[in-house]
């Protein structure tokens, strides 16, 4: 293949589907490893500080799409400080020294400021598509510069960000000459919002495909907005309340049976029960159904509306539903390949309406089910192995019960066997979440079985070092390990050091892992980045007392090119 | 939700407890007050991420950890923004033995534990109360100079009595009518909890 023309070359590594695939043949030799640096448009970058962003810049030159990760994944649930890192500016900045034909850029858990908005904004030309998940750091007016200044906007995607509310002159900013939209997604946004400007956005958006509009938005713009939008595929509505009058209802449902093309819905803010039959139309034709921030409709509101989604394949839904409305999701949607079931009480953990009978029915009613997030009241050993047994396709298993250590509601033991059912049965696992009472026994089985995992998340979980280093020399492709609350100490955390850098991160919090263990980690591995958080300033603590056995509160390793960062704030320590 | 709780046998209820035991802490019950910085810091962490004013977390032992259950801080502040929404929802509480009764807004209190203790605080100038052994979830109201228990009761939508904590807490919020604080020698016949501890 060495003789063969360049452009040969690099049209056959075209038609490699993954990142990693690209990464494999650009190891082969100095002449693909140049051949596929040039022409590589999409580049992957799962940890923000892993390798410096000038040097993907000048690796790959003809970047298009670039995609950055920052935070861990527990930053989600608050174990992160907030100043801890993953900021975007060094990653534009480079961008816009090094890649000027950037078309696209997704990132997820990073801090984004207005100023880096703006220099996106007016560094790429042909920039096509913005993505933002998770992030923070920016406002309504970062918003205003991307929608003036970026001409051949096809994509703004906001999903879950924190955004600083600046009054909704954004909205207006799109410039007469925009009307490549395809895509909107402005649900997190909390203000207000113009509803002229967004009509007159969509009125020249020819090519609108998917919309989500957030919180302010009434169903009389919402109906307005549907006439103009007849091949709309996905759509987050606005408000639902109770101070509807019936014609503004009547006039919603008309336009939404205009939309044939529509499949996924979601919104339903404030949805109240007398609202929601206004849908029904909709419901035979729908795969995807997010029901999951609407806490005021019950059991059987949920039920009506669902058992007439017969084609559904994704559905989010907060607990209300109860086991008994999850065994009408079983009779009814036969084609279910992703269950989201969400807690809607987060204070009185322990209770929810949801056990493992609903889940059960559910994987006797949906054999395709593939991808689960169930928080529920308790569990089984019997359940889970009966719901591996129907359900052996699972590629994402995420169980939360609510009460941490809680064993087999029926039997009292560990839930060892019934996780070790699962990763038995369902040998294409690459993401696991575990939770109740476990033992070490659990992560054998883990270690043993679960060949594929990639992901894995324990809190409460294990007796000792062993469990963990079941994990880290049975996993063979695992990539990221967080634990929490688990009794693993410096024995597991140096067991198998060569193991980290086959992967993206280890997170470990309120586990046993000491300062003396972090140190001796970070000696022995210097393509690690090992950062200890420690509430309090600890910094001088550790100064005074070197090689202390004190406890490690919050320990992030990654591996790294880039060495240590410089912008670590003070309560991060890198070894 | 069984009625007895370690104290009920000792007669004035309160005479054998210190005054530390029951007093109102963020802290796990018969946890080691040897390291109060430590309490200190969780509470600091935990004031740090909630400064959009929210609740703290509730001393529940169940509900204590930081970032359990893992939810997304941008679920748990639209869920919450919801309830807000939905605005407020007076009720009528009473207490046996009490001289008058009172209102309070469930649609201001995020979940059960905030609730009651806004109740206790409701009611402790014309009763002495005093928080019982905790339960699990709920704690027990206890008069210090009787002795008697309280068990907190409400009237729901289809006019039956129901012990407050069995349903999610927004289903209690939307089907409450009324809330009485019933001495637990009444309460016998009340629908158990379905949970078994």
């Amino acid at each position: 293949m060495i003789y063969f023309p360049e452009e040969v070359v690099e049209h056959i590594f075209s038609f490699l589907p993954s990142h990693s695939d690209r990464n494999t043949v650009s190891l082969v030799c100095k002449v693909w490893y140049e051949i596929e640096r040039l022409s590589r448009r999409a580049v992957f970058v799962g940890n923000c500080y892993a390798v410096r962003p000038e040097r993907v810049v000048r690796r790959f030159p003809k970047l298009c799409v670039l995609t950055v990760k920052g935070k861990p994944h527990f930053a989600d649930f608050n174990l992160v400080p907030p100043d801890w890192g993953g900021y975007a500016a060094p990653w534009i900045e480079a961008a816009a020294r090094g890649c000027v034909g950037l078309e696209e850029l997704r990132m997820k858990r990073m801090v984004v400021s207005d100023e880096s908005l703006e220099l996106l904004a007016r560094s790429f030309p042909r920039f096509k598509a913005l993505v933002l998940i998770s992030c923070e750091g920016f406002s309504t007016e970062g918003l205003a510069d991307i929608a003036s200044h970026c001409k051949l906007l096809r994509e703004l995607d906001l999903q879950e960000n924190d955004v600083e509310d600046r009054g909704p002159r954004w909205l207006s900013c799109f410039p007469d000459s925009c009307t490549s939209l395809v895509s909107l997604n402005f649900a997190c946004i909390k203000g207000e919002v113009d509803s002229a400007s967004l009509e007159r956005l969509v009125a020249k958006s020819p090519n609108l495909r998917s919309l989500r509009l957030n919180r302010a938005v009434t169903v009389d713009t919402l109906s307005k907005i549907l006439m103009r939008t007849p091949n709309l595929e996905d759509l987050g509505t606005g408000n639902f309340t109770n101070e509807f009058q019936t014609e503004s209802y009547l006039r919603l449902t008309n336009a939404l049976e205009k939309c044939k093309m529509l499949k996924s819905l979601s919104g339903f803010w404030d949805a109240s029960p007398v609202c929601v039959p206004f849908i029904y139309p909709l419901c035979h034709q729908l795969t995807g159904l997010n029901l999951s921030y609407t806490p005021t409709l019950d059991y059987s509101d949920l039920t009506r509306m669902i058992s007439r989604c017969v084609k559904l394949q994704r559905l989010w839904v907060l607990d209300c539903i109860s086991d008994k409305g999850l065994q009408v999701v079983a009779s009814s949607c036969k084609d279910l390949q992703e269950l989201r079931v969400f807690p809607s009480d987060f204070y009185v953990a322990g209770y929810s309406a949801v056990t493992e009978e609903g889940l059960v029915a559910i994987s006797s009613g949906c054999p395709k089910l593939s991808s689960l997030l169930y928080f529920c009241h308790q569990m089984t050993n019997d359940a889970l192995i009966t719901i591996a047994k129907n359900c052996p396709n699972f590629i994402r298993f995420r169980l939360c019960i609510l009460e941490p250590r809680k064993p087999d509601a029926m039997t009292n033991q560990p839930l060892d066997e019934g996780f070790g059912a699962i990763v038995r049965e369902c040998k294409g696992l690459r993401r696991l979440s575990i939770s109740g009472l476990l033992t070490d026994k659990v992560f054998m089985y883990i270690g043993k079985y679960a060949k594929h995992l990639e992901m894995l998340s324990i809190a409460f979980a294990g007796d000792s070092d062993d469990g963990m280093m079941h994990v880290l020399n049975g996993c063979k492709n695992l990539r990221k390990l967080e634990i929490r609350d688990s009794p693993f100490g410096d024995g597991a955390l140096l067991g198998n050091v060569a193991k980290y850098e086959t992967m993206r991160s280890l997170w470990m919090s309120s586990c046993n892992v000491t300062l003396k263990g972090c140190e001796i980690l970070a000696s022995k591995m210097p393509m690690l980045n090992v950062e200890i958080m420690n509430e309090l300033d600890g910094s001088s603590e550790m100064e005074e007392n070197p090689g202390d056995f004190s406890k490690v509160e919050k320990l992030y390793v990654y591996r790294t090119t880039a060495g240590t960062r410089g912008d670590a704030p003070n309560f991060v320590k890198i070894l | 939700m069984s009625t007895s709780s370690t104290n009920s046998a000792a007669s004035p209820a309160v005479s054998g407890l210190d005054y530390d035991d029951t007093a109102l802490t963020l802290a796990l019950p018969g946890s080691s007050s040897t390291d109060p910085a430590a309490a200190d810091r969780k509470r600091a962490h935990a004031d740090h991420d909630h400064d959009n004013n929210k609740q703290l977390q509730p001393p529940s032992p169940k509900a204590r950890a930081v970032g359990w259950p893992p939810v997304r801080a941008y679920r748990r502040n639209a869920l919450r923004e919801e309830a807000a929404a939905a605005g407020c929802k007076l009720v009528k509480v009473a207490v046996d033995g009490a001289p008058y009764l009172r209102k309070v807004d469930l649609a201001a209190h995020d979940g059960y534990a905030p609730l009651l203790r806004a109740l206790h605080a409701m009611f402790a100038s014309c009763l002495a109360f005093v928080r019982g052994a905790e339960d699990g979830v709920l704690a027990r109201l206890v008069d210090s100079a009787t002795g008697a228990e309280y068990v907190p009761t409400y009237e729901d939508k289809d006019g039956d009595w129901m012990l407050v904590g069995d349903v999610p807490f927004k289903m209690f919020v939307d089907s409450c009518k009324r809330i009485r604080l019933m001495k637990s020698s009444e309460a016998v016949n009340l629908s158990p909890r379905s949970s078994s501890q």
